[in-house]
């Protein structure tokens, strides 16, 4: 193929003149990056409040009168999407997504900038709509972050009235703007890679965030077309959902619609939604688990081909959230073998992040005590993973703590932790300054051990049978009084995680001002981001000429080389012909 | 893999050299990038379309009240004629043509004949903009004749609510597209492209082939089932 099309000079760059062109209608994929982050930590930071509340109820019952059955329900709800949604995908794809892909591929900004600058100014109003729920009569939703009908849009459930109808439109804007950075970052990562940098050479971060973003633009659409029916459903009472019902002795006007299928929609897109979050996660955590142990990534291209397995295969295993729903055997059997067949990539890449750290030269740093605490929490919400994949055994597991822990475990903490991984990872490329290492070691010890001291008891009180989403459990004979204790004591722990986050907060302000300077690629990296003329680098990226890439992304420790590592962009030496060599070897 | 920058592999012969290509450096296809990411953004389209003619063929199962007869609902009486069917013949056909229209603007495009591929673009919209016209005229005359989103005299609710959304969403599209090439058209004429090329008048030909594809499918799945 023959690279004529767009040469770098062809790109034109809107050079930002005023503060307002530079810092707010920015079309700078960096100054992006930080919008979208900034505000999905903001969204993330009520989240977390209302797990805490929610956690306040379950500990300690009877205690706090303003938390009243619904609007328990609502916290559950808005907790659950904003978390998955605003938080997650928005600060992995819109965050990490926005300000690595240029970086790491050697280009100078987006293909479309303009089109990437409206997609943070959609997800702001997004987010504003979402927010906005809270101030409306009724209050938010509280149908719980699957929304189910008929319930989410019956009297009875919280906020049946204006929250579900917010909470649907400010997803349909959510979806128009992921879709406008989604289209910018996939085409940049096919078509504006700098010279040298084939597909094969790109580092394992951009095939994680280039695969979900793929997943995103395919899965999205049902949940948009799920969200238009439920509100032709709401608003002027069409029956895409809603059977023939009786409510409060009355009949309603609905009639033969299928609840089912938007089970289905739901969790078309809900399945993959999972592995949006994830493969970001599972990209960057192998680029810093290499980087700190100072190793070539173990299987690179085993690596890349299981993202786009994984990738691939999540579109076939919905319906294993629909057990309980009921289903023809066949199917059962069908999703429980797709699902388990998913645990073949997957454990590929937990064998191989561990192989990678075998024999490495391991470096204890903040963002690597992160990437190790994610191996651990991954492997343990994934084990829970193929239990409830097994149709019998998740039935009587269904909708219990079981659940809530196994979900936790592997779409919460998981990419939580390797978001945190990457913030201490790339905060010195962002700002030019160190974070603070005693706060970052104590903030990782706090968060990693009081996760396990939330989240393993609660696969007790799943196995004793205490549901999700319920208020109080109330005098049960099937669930002793220690349960009680258990929840009093995951209660203090999560609390205890909550606060622990203020350190965290702390370290990012205090280090923008008086953290210490970083010096040029404080950790040694090999991938072009931390090649830039300037840290943090400026707009354009890389001064006046594009860098040109001669290896992959993993020479850590070559044997010869002068350093223990080589940049991509260094030009083989002829005096270390064996660089080169092993360069190549992928 | 090789080392170098020069990377040669993708003159091999067979899948080897294949895949080499594809994945060498700078770019994966050998178009412009807006071309590419509109191609992106059709199949996540086709998603949505796919989704909504699924959720359709899903109610019409599982409906309890029995399927209106499309030939009957969708039939005009003209000169004393019943005719079946009539109205969306003529709308297919238009909107058929208007893609043939729209090919030879692009045509024309790559041509630098800019005359020419105004006139065809023009005429593409106002194909486009007829085709909305009409199906106004069709939706006034199911409304006048009963079907509402909630209801209709001949059975299953579900019938009405999937039409109007569908072909409401549809035609959402075909009106966005008659704007998008008025745009297009418009900067054709004043020369905006001179420098850059005409490959956007391609791009937005495939939105346009796009969207008439859809109402094919459209077209089998409402009216002819
Ligand atoms: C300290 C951190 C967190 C705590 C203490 C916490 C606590 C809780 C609690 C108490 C529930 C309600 C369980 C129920 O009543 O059924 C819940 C639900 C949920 N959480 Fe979290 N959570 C935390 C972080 C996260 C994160 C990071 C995610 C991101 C994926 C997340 C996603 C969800 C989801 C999807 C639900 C289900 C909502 C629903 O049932 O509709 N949580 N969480
Ligand atoms: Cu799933």
């Amino acid at each position: 193929m023959q690279h004529t099309a767009l040469a770098d000079q062809t790109l034109e760059l809107h050079d930002p003149h005023s503060f307002v062109t530079k810092y707010i209608w920015s079309q700078d994929h960096k100054v992006i990056a930080i919008q979208y982050g900034l505000t999905a930590v903001f969204v993330g930071l009520v989240a977390l409040v209302l797990s805490a509340l929610m956690r306040l109820q379950l500990g300690f019952p009877d205690t706090f009168d303003f938390i009243t059955p619904g609007a328990y329900l609502q916290f559950v709800t808005m907790h659950g999407m904003i978390m998955v949604i605003y938080l997650l995908t928005a600060l992995l794809l819109g965050g990490f997504g926005n300000y690595l892909i240029p970086l790491m591929v050697g280009a100078r900004d987006m293909v479309f900038p303009y089109m990437n600058m409206l997609s943070y100014w959609m997800y702001l109003l997004s987010v504003i709509i979402l927010l906005a729920s809270f101030f409306v009569p009724g209050g938010p939703t509280g149908a719980g972050w699957t929304l189910y009908p008929p319930q989410a849009i019956l009297q009875g459930t919280p906020g049946y009235d204006w929250g579900i109808i917010l909470m649907l439109v400010s997803l349909a804007v959510f979806i128009i703007a992921f879709t406008m950075g989604g289209l910018n970052y996939v085409t940049t990562v096919l078509q504006a890679r700098t010279r040298g940098m084939t597909l094969m050479r790109m580092p394992l971060t951009i095939w994680g965030i280039f695969t979900a973003t793929v997943l995103g633009l395919l899965a999205f659409p049902a949940l948009l077309v799920s969200a238009i029916m439920m509100l032709l459903d709401k608003t002027i009472g069409t029956s895409f959902f809603m059977p023939a019902l009786v409510s409060l002795g009355e009949n309603l006007d609905y009639t033969g619609g299928s609840p089912v299928l938007f089970q289905h929609l739901f969790w078309f897109f809900g399945h993959p939604e999972v592995y949006i979050v994830a493969l970001p996660a599972f990209g960057m955590v192998s680029d810093v688990l290499a980087c700190h142990a100072r190793k070539n990534i173990f299987g690179y291209r085993m690596m890349v081909w299981a993202i786009v397995a994984i990738g691939g295969l999540s579109f076939v295993v919905w319906a294993h959230h629909m057990y309980v729903s009921g289903m023809h055997p066949a199917f059962g059997f069908f999703f429980a073998t797709t699902t388990l067949i998913i645990a073949v990539p997957t454990a590929i890449k937990v064998y191989n992040w561990v192989l990678t750290l075998w024999q490495g030269n391991i470096h204890l740093r903040v963002p690597m005590l992160f990437a190790i605490g994610f191996i651990f929490t991954f492997i343990h919400g994934g084990l829970t993973g193929l239990f409830l994949g097994n149709v019998t055994i998740d039935l009587p597991l269904s909708d219990t703590y079981f659940v809530v822990a196994h979900f936790h475990m592997v779409m919460g903490v998981s990419p939580i932790m390797v978001l945190f991984a990457a913030i201490y990872h790339w905060y010195p490329l962002i700002t030019g300054r160190m974070l603070n290492d005693a706060l970052g070691k104590a903030h990782f010890w706090l968060t990693f051990l009081g996760t396990y001291a939330i989240y393993l008891p609660m696969h007790y009180l799943g196995f004793l049978g205490v549901p999700r989403r319920y208020f109080a459990m109330g005098s049960t004979d099937f669930i002793p009084e220690s349960a009680l204790s258990l929840n009093a004591s995951i209660t203090v722990s999560a609390l205890i995680v909550g606060a622990s986050q203020l350190i965290f907060l702390f370290n990012v302000f205090w280090s923008l001002r008086h953290g210490e300077k970083a010096p040029h690629n404080p950790w040694g990296a090999t991938s072009l981001e931390w090649q830039t003329p300037d840290v943090p680098p400026k707009h354009g990226n890389w001064g006046p000429e594009l860098p040109t890439v001669y290896r992959w992304a993993y020479d850590f420790s070559v044997p010869g080389a002068e350093r223990d590592f080589i940049a991509q962009n260094e030009p083989p030496d002829a005096a270390h012909p064996t660089s080169g060599e092993l360069g190549g070897a992928s | 893999m090789d080392t170098g920058s020069h990377d040669d592999s993708y003159t091999a012969p067979g899948v080897r050299g294949m895949v080499a290509d594809w994945a060498a450096d700078k770019q994966a296809f050998d178009m412009p990038w807006g071309k590419l990411m509109m191609w992106i953004f059709l199949l996540s389209d086709t998603f949505i379309f796919s989704i909504f003619l699924t959720s359709y063929m899903n109610v019409r199962l599982s409906a309890t009240d029995s399927w209106p007869n499309a030939s009957e609902v969708f039939a005009l009486e003209i000169f004393g004629h019943h005719l079946p069917l009539i109205l969306i013949a003529i709308m297919t056909f238009v909107l058929i043509t208007s893609s043939g229209t729209m090919a030879m603007a692009v045509n024309f495009a790559y041509r630098r004949d800019r005359r020419k591929t105004v006139w065809l673009m023009a005429a593409t919209a106002l194909l486009g903009a007829s085709f909305v016209g009409m199906q106004a005229f069709e939706w006034t005359k199911l409304i006048e004749d009963g079907v509402r989103p909630w209801g209709n005299p001949w059975g299953a609710a579900q019938f009405g609510s999937a039409f109007f959304m569908i072909t409401g969403f549809h035609g959402l599209h075909v009106s966005a597209g008659v704007i998008y090439l008025a745009i297009v058209a418009r900067k054709v004429a004043r020369g905006d492209y001179e420098q850059k090329g005409y490959a956007i008048v391609e791009i937005a030909g495939l939105y346009w082939h796009f969207v008439d594809l859809v109402w094919v499918f459209i077209f089998a799945f409402f009216y002819l089932w």
